[in-house]
């Protein structure tokens, strides 16, 4: 039997900002339900290749395939969720985390329809996987910097995507969100088939969650397969161990 | 012919005067409520003085004021958005730009158009106590389509507003939703003119929606407190120009000014109230 199509391609994507080389031949695949985490050190192109993955910046070379297609081409965009490295919260924008969830419905049923009922029903499915239903009606900008990411993910979670892309989610976010942030993506992933990219320099809260981890360094992949791999190496995940930022930048 | 409504709105043209002041305090703060998130606060002032230039050629030219400031009006702000979208310009150097062009091309074709005559200035300052049942009938009718077409789009330019790069991966509209934002906000500064003027129209979609947002705590009900202070400050504001004989235009942005001054009064009380602040 065959390995079923990947919803996410790249393949042999170069980018640069003038001379700065940010992105030099990277592939890469996500393959469906699968939990595949993308670590590097800070301004080894992780952000770019997640941007460039999901047809924000155009690769000056190189092939992106979303769901088959090209991102400008690909028309049910909403099979995607993304959240974004440190999502603003605009407190010139008061929103409720509800409110802030239910936007995530708003590409999925047409942008001028109304919601329905159903959009109701998978906003409260966002709310439960992370946690966050009886919050749902304070303004998000008195939750704690953990719960807002949470929100995020939900507003991400809304649409009920096939692939989530998540940018840096865990960067400052306290260690009870941490875990409630794990539990909802291994539900997600694990349960309900949903494949994640998880973009992240610490891997620590979701080390033992992980089917496949991407490892970047100056534009270049420097490792890609199971975790099990790496430890092999006898490089740690462990986010009290630091093993793998150090690795990433003195490999043995 | 007048309807029979109580003092002060007893008379004929103090009720062609209400019926264009609620329409444009009904759509400014909606529109504003998109805007200030955006930090585009003083767009509605860059629109309004290219709003300007476009009345003084239309009385150049010899035909309605009001078209050729919707026209160039509608041209400078999708012009604008689109700079600040494709990153050509930041928003502030964009405004700035259309702002100062705008203005001065302004007063250069008032000049050749003869004189700063009275036509110029009430639009400059408005001049809603003089408005007829026609200039009643377009504001009104451009009212009804900016808070139609709002109801339609708001869930949309919502998503946006919390998150531009989000809504893109989406799938949303992105750019299409701004251009017409920046659209309706020159729709609506042209259906404002008349009523408090291009120089004062922005603050009736900015002062309402930051009153709103000391009011509310949730994104429905900034909209919805927004809309409601904008009608009742044409309201309160035409009782008192015709209670004291003021300049209508400049007297509903005082109270407008005078609502955010309370509810930022209230919201500092609020605050000190809670434990631990």
């Amino acid at each position: 039997m065959s390995a079923p199509a990947p919803l996410l391609a790249v393949d042999g994507v170069a980018f640069s900002y003038g001379r700065h080389h940010v992105l030099d031949g990277v592939s890469m695949r996500v393959a469906p339900g699968e939990f595949v985490a993308l670590a590097g050190s800070n301004g080894s192109g992780k952000s770019t290749l997640v941007r460039v993955a999901l047809g924000l910046t155009e690769p000056q070379a190189g092939e992106v395939r979303l769901f088959g297609e090209s991102p400008a081409h690909l028309k049910d965009r909403w099979r995607v969720g993304y959240v974004p490295q440190r999502p603003m919260v605009v407190d010139q924008l008061p929103a409720t985390v509800e409110e802030v969830v239910s936007s995530g419905c708003v590409a999925r049923r047409g942008w001028m329809r109304r919601p329905r009922r159903e959009d109701a029903g998978r906003v409260e499915r966002a709310l439960e996987v992370v946690a966050l239903t009886e919050l749902r009606r304070t303004p998000i900008v008195e939750l704690s910097g953990g719960q807002q990411q949470r929100a995020f993910i939900a507003r991400a979670l809304a649409s009920e995507p096939e692939l989530l892309v998540l940018d840096e989610p865990i960067a400052g976010v306290d260690a009870d969100s941490q875990a409630r942030f794990r539990d909802a993506l291994v539900t997600r992933c694990h349960q309900d088939g949903v494949a994640v990219l998880l973009v992240s320099h610490e891997l620590g809260a979701v080390a033992d969650d992980i089917d496949r981890i991407i490892l970047l360094r100056g534009g270049t992949v420097v490792f890609d397969g199971p975790p099990a791999d790496l430890t092999a190496e006898g490089v740690s995940l462990g986010v009290h161990h630091h093993d793998l930022p150090m690795w990433l930048e003195h490999p043995r | 012919m007048s309807l029979p409504l109580p003092w002060p709105f007893d008379r004929e043209y103090m009720q062609l005067a209400l019926a264009a002041g609620l329409a444009v305090g009904a759509c400014a703060p909606l529109i504003g409520t998109f805007l200030v998130p955006k930090r585009l606060s003083l767009m509605g002032d860059g629109i309004g003085h290219m709003a300007f230039a476009g009345v003084a050629a239309g009385l150049l030219m010899g035909v309605s004021p009001l078209w050729a400031a919707l026209l160039v009006a509608v041209a400078g702000a999708v012009t604008i958005e689109w700079l600040r979208l494709r990153r050509r310009a930041s928003g502030d150097l964009a405004l700035a730009v259309f702002f100062y062009t705008g203005i001065a091309a302004g007063v250069v074709l008032t000049g050749l158009a003869g004189s700063l005559n009275s036509g110029v200035l009430t639009y400059l300052f408005g001049s809603v106590l003089t408005v007829s049942p026609s200039d009643t009938v377009s504001i009104v009718v451009l009212g009804a389509v900016i808070v139609a077409t709002m109801l339609a789009i708001w869930r949309a330019l919502f998503a946006v507003a919390m998150d531009e790069e989000a809504a893109r991966v989406a799938g949303l509209p992105v750019d299409a939703l701004s251009l017409g934002l920046a659209a309706l906000t020159a729709v609506t500064v042209v259906a404002a003119m008349r009523v408090v003027g291009v120089l004062l129209v922005a603050a009736l979609m900015v002062l309402p929606v930051g009153s709103a947002q000391r009011l509310a705590r949730s994104f429905g009900a900034t909209l919805r407190w927004a809309v409601i202070i904008g009608m009742g400050s044409v309201a309160v504001g035409l009782t008192l120009a015709r209670a004291a004989s003021l300049a209508p235009g400049g007297t509903i942005v005082l109270v407008a000014a005078g609502a955010f001054t309370a509810t930022a009064a209230v919201d500092v009380g609020r605050r000190r109230g809670r434990p631990g602040t």
